[in-house]
């Protein structure tokens, strides 16, 4: 199968080509990060995770958002999900991609990575989160592969592959649950210190996942003639509905505990997200785009007459996209060290530097989207020819 | 001509490449030089100090001013080769002072007396009983000694700073470039460290391994004590019984180590 993404048109090479440059170029930012140090980052001692930490925060939940197609189908045979059930899978590939090469950015000691391994250390929860990340890796490629074959083929997928398949439901909540154990279980790290943490991150992974997907099934249908079809658009817009919804439910409730208990811990890193502490408010207007992005979509969403009509979907679910990206890839993790544990307010802007690199991660997780896609849809092709 | 042409973009791709990689190879190159030398030396000689829980009393009734620290935090500093590097997100500290309000964030009191409102208080790391930075580390590159120093092995930290995360008292620092250009006079018996990883107080394991007291005992005139915890009879249980005192945020449940005299 794999010969399909080497026969594209012009658009096809054209895409390949500017990621390729994109990761080139941002490779060469890398070696200046290797050779200099992370120094090169907007970080300190104070905040001493960025851009980097929150990007892999957000694409673990984007990778999770994968269940949200494949549950249904597999679980609950709900046929519509069909043909995107395939393009789920390989997101959740790219997205978990991104993830670990978001956490070898982040890493002082790159070269060392392997201690992990070579000395495992059941009570920290990076730890695990390496093998769930890793895990389900795994889970998605034998099944999206192994699902796809078959396809091609016109044959039921294997029985074999059915044990992995459920494991990999499961799993998919497991990974963005352990990454929220990354931070809640931090003691005098109160915006994090909260048992509602992991629900809130799965909510707002439900949303964006399969939001970025709805988006690329718009895109796909208008450069092929690949069609996931009205009903499984219209479910998965309704998915999204309820995953926005509760989302923003989750953010309310650590609103109302932090500000009818009162209590400074609690209330002074929402103070600094959403106010501004002491003069310092970075994400001030960040954080209520996205708030604001949020509940248009809400709106927009939860009215069937708007939802039913593509083109506002569409918008929603750009509105989406980008609101959960503002919480947790910009807000989440700043705001968590901001005020730090002495109290003093030091801000983090990241450098240009780093938004580059991350660019190059964020294009070599679409280098490896786009070729997945492009194979996943030429063997839809065929099997339709 | 052509070909020549050809060889010289060849060669100019080449160097290009070259230029490009040699740094990186240069680091490999140079973390492995240090490995070495790098490695602090905390085996115990005969005339070890040896204790089950050390700890230390620090007796702020003893300091006026911002003066009265600095001789301590210079002393570190020197010999543990900790870098001055000027710019603020690079910073390195083990021992610095901060205000009360900042050090003792949850015993907030806005009719604090005066002494103890304008005073620097002396914080590091705690060398906590339940240390959250030894649960978080992945690779085990922080860890607990046997006598409750909290340690680290600069050769295995990977630097993926889950531990400054685990922190609540903001004590470790990590080394965001090569320290070595930041350090005036090299201290030859202690490492430098290598960039990327993280670094702390170690409550001066490497001095008690050779029957010396910490090197902020040492020039403190008598304010701050150092000893075993665990021992009924040591100096430090001593001024525990007999004064009052008080640790950072104790509601975290961590044991910090260090106690102060009010
Ligand atoms: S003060 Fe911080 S670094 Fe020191 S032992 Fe406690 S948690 Fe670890
Ligand atoms: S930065 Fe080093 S010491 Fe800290 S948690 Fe990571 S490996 Fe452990
Ligand atoms: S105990 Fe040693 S390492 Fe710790 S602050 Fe004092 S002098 Fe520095």
């Amino acid at each position: 199968m794999l010969e399909n993404a080497l026969k594209g048109n012009k658009g096809y090479w054209t895409l390949i080509i500017v990621l390729l440059v994109i990761m080139g170029v941002a490779g060469l930012c890398y070696l200046k990060q290797f050779t200099f140090g992370l120094g090169i980052t907007g970080m300190s001692r104070d905040v001493s995770w960025g851009f980097y930490i929150a990007q892999f925060t957000f694409l673990v939940g984007v990778a999770a958002g994968g269940v949200m197609v494949a549950l249904p189908y597999y679980l609950h045979n709900y046929k519509a999900f069909g043909k995107i059930t395939i393009l789920g899978e390989f997101l959740a590939i790219a997205s978990v991609s991104m993830c670990l090469l978001f956490i070898l950015a982040d890493l002082g000691q790159v070269q060392r990575a392997l201690n992990v391994l070579l000395h495992p250390t059941p009570h920290s929860v990076l730890f695990w989160d390496m093998i769930v990340l890793n895990g389900y890796l795994f889970l998605n490629i034998i099944v999206g592969w192994n699902v796809l074959e078959a396809e091609r083929n016109s044959v039921p997928p294997p029985q074999w592959i059915k044990p992995f398949i459920y494991i990999s439901i499961p799993w998919a909540f497991g990974i963005h649950t352990v990454t929220a154990y990354l931070f809640c279980g931090l003691p005098g790290r109160h915006y994090w210190l909260t048992a509602i943490l992991a629900p809130r991150f799965l909510a707002s992974a439900f949303a964006a996942g399969p939001s970025l997907l709805l988006l690329l099934c718009f895109i796909i249908r208008k450069v092929t003639n690949f069609d996931p079809g009205k009903q499984a658009i219209q479910a998965l817009a309704k998915i999204i509905t309820y995953a926005i919804i509760a989302n923003v439910f989750f953010f309310l409730c650590e609103v109302f505990v932090a500000f009818y208990s009162n209590i400074p811990g609690h209330t002074v890193h929402l103070k600094y997200l959403f106010v501004g502490l002491h003069g310092h408010g970075v994400l001030v207007p960040w954080m209520w785009a996205s708030v604001i992005f949020m509940t248009v979509a809400i709106i927009l969403l939860v009215n069937p007459v708007t939802r039913q009509n593509e083109s506002i979907l569409m918008v929603s679910c750009i509105l989406i996209f980008i609101g959960t990206w503002i919480d947790k890839g910009l807000g989440m993790i700043s705001g968590g060290f901001v005020p730090s544990p002495l109290h003093h307010v030091n801000e983090y802007v990241p450098t240009i530097l780093e938004i580059i690199i991350s660019l190059g991660v964020w294009a070599t997780g679409f280098f490896i989207l786009t070729i997945l896609f492009k194979i996943a849809i030429s063997v839809e092709q065929e099997v339709e020819a | 001509m052509k070909n020549s042409r050809r060889s010289f973009l060849k060669i100019a791709g080449v160097s290009a490449l070259g230029l490009v990689i040699k740094p990186v190879f240069n680091t490999f190159a140079s973390s492995e030089e240090h490995a070495e030398h790098l490695k602090p030396d905390f085996s115990k000689k005969n005339n070890a100090l040896t204790g089950k829980r050390w700890g230390m009393v620090i007796d702020t009734r003893k300091f006026q001013s911002e003066e009265d620290l600095k001789p301590i935090i210079d002393a570190c500093n020197s010999i543990h080769n900790i870098p001055d590097l000027k710019v603020k997100n690079h910073e390195i500290k083990w021992i610095w002072e901060d205000e009360y309000e900042h050090a003792f964030t949850d015993s907030e009191n806005e009719y604090v007396n005066e002494r103890v409102k304008h005073l620097p208080f002396l914080v590091l790391c705690n060398h906590c009983d339940d240390p959250p930075c030894v649960r978080a580390c992945p690779t085990k590159a922080t860890f607990k000694r046997e006598d409750g120093i909290v340690l680290m092995d600069f050769h295995r930290c990977i630097g993926c700073r889950f531990c400054m995360a685990a922190c609540p008292y903001g004590s470790r620092s990590f080394n965001f470039r090569d320290p070595r250009p930041g350090i005036e006079h090299q201290n030859p018996d202690y490492p430098t460290r290598t960039k990327g990883v993280v670094e702390k107080c170690n409550f001066c394991a490497e001095r008690l391994a050779v029957g010396k007291m910490p090197k902020c005992v040492e020039v403190s005139n008598g304010a701050i004590a150092f000893g075993d915890l665990d021992d009924p009879d040591s100096t430090v249980r001593k001024l525990l019984k007999e004064n009052y005192t008080i640790r950072r945020k104790p509601s975290l449940g961590t044991h910090p180590s260090v106690f102060y005299i009010v």
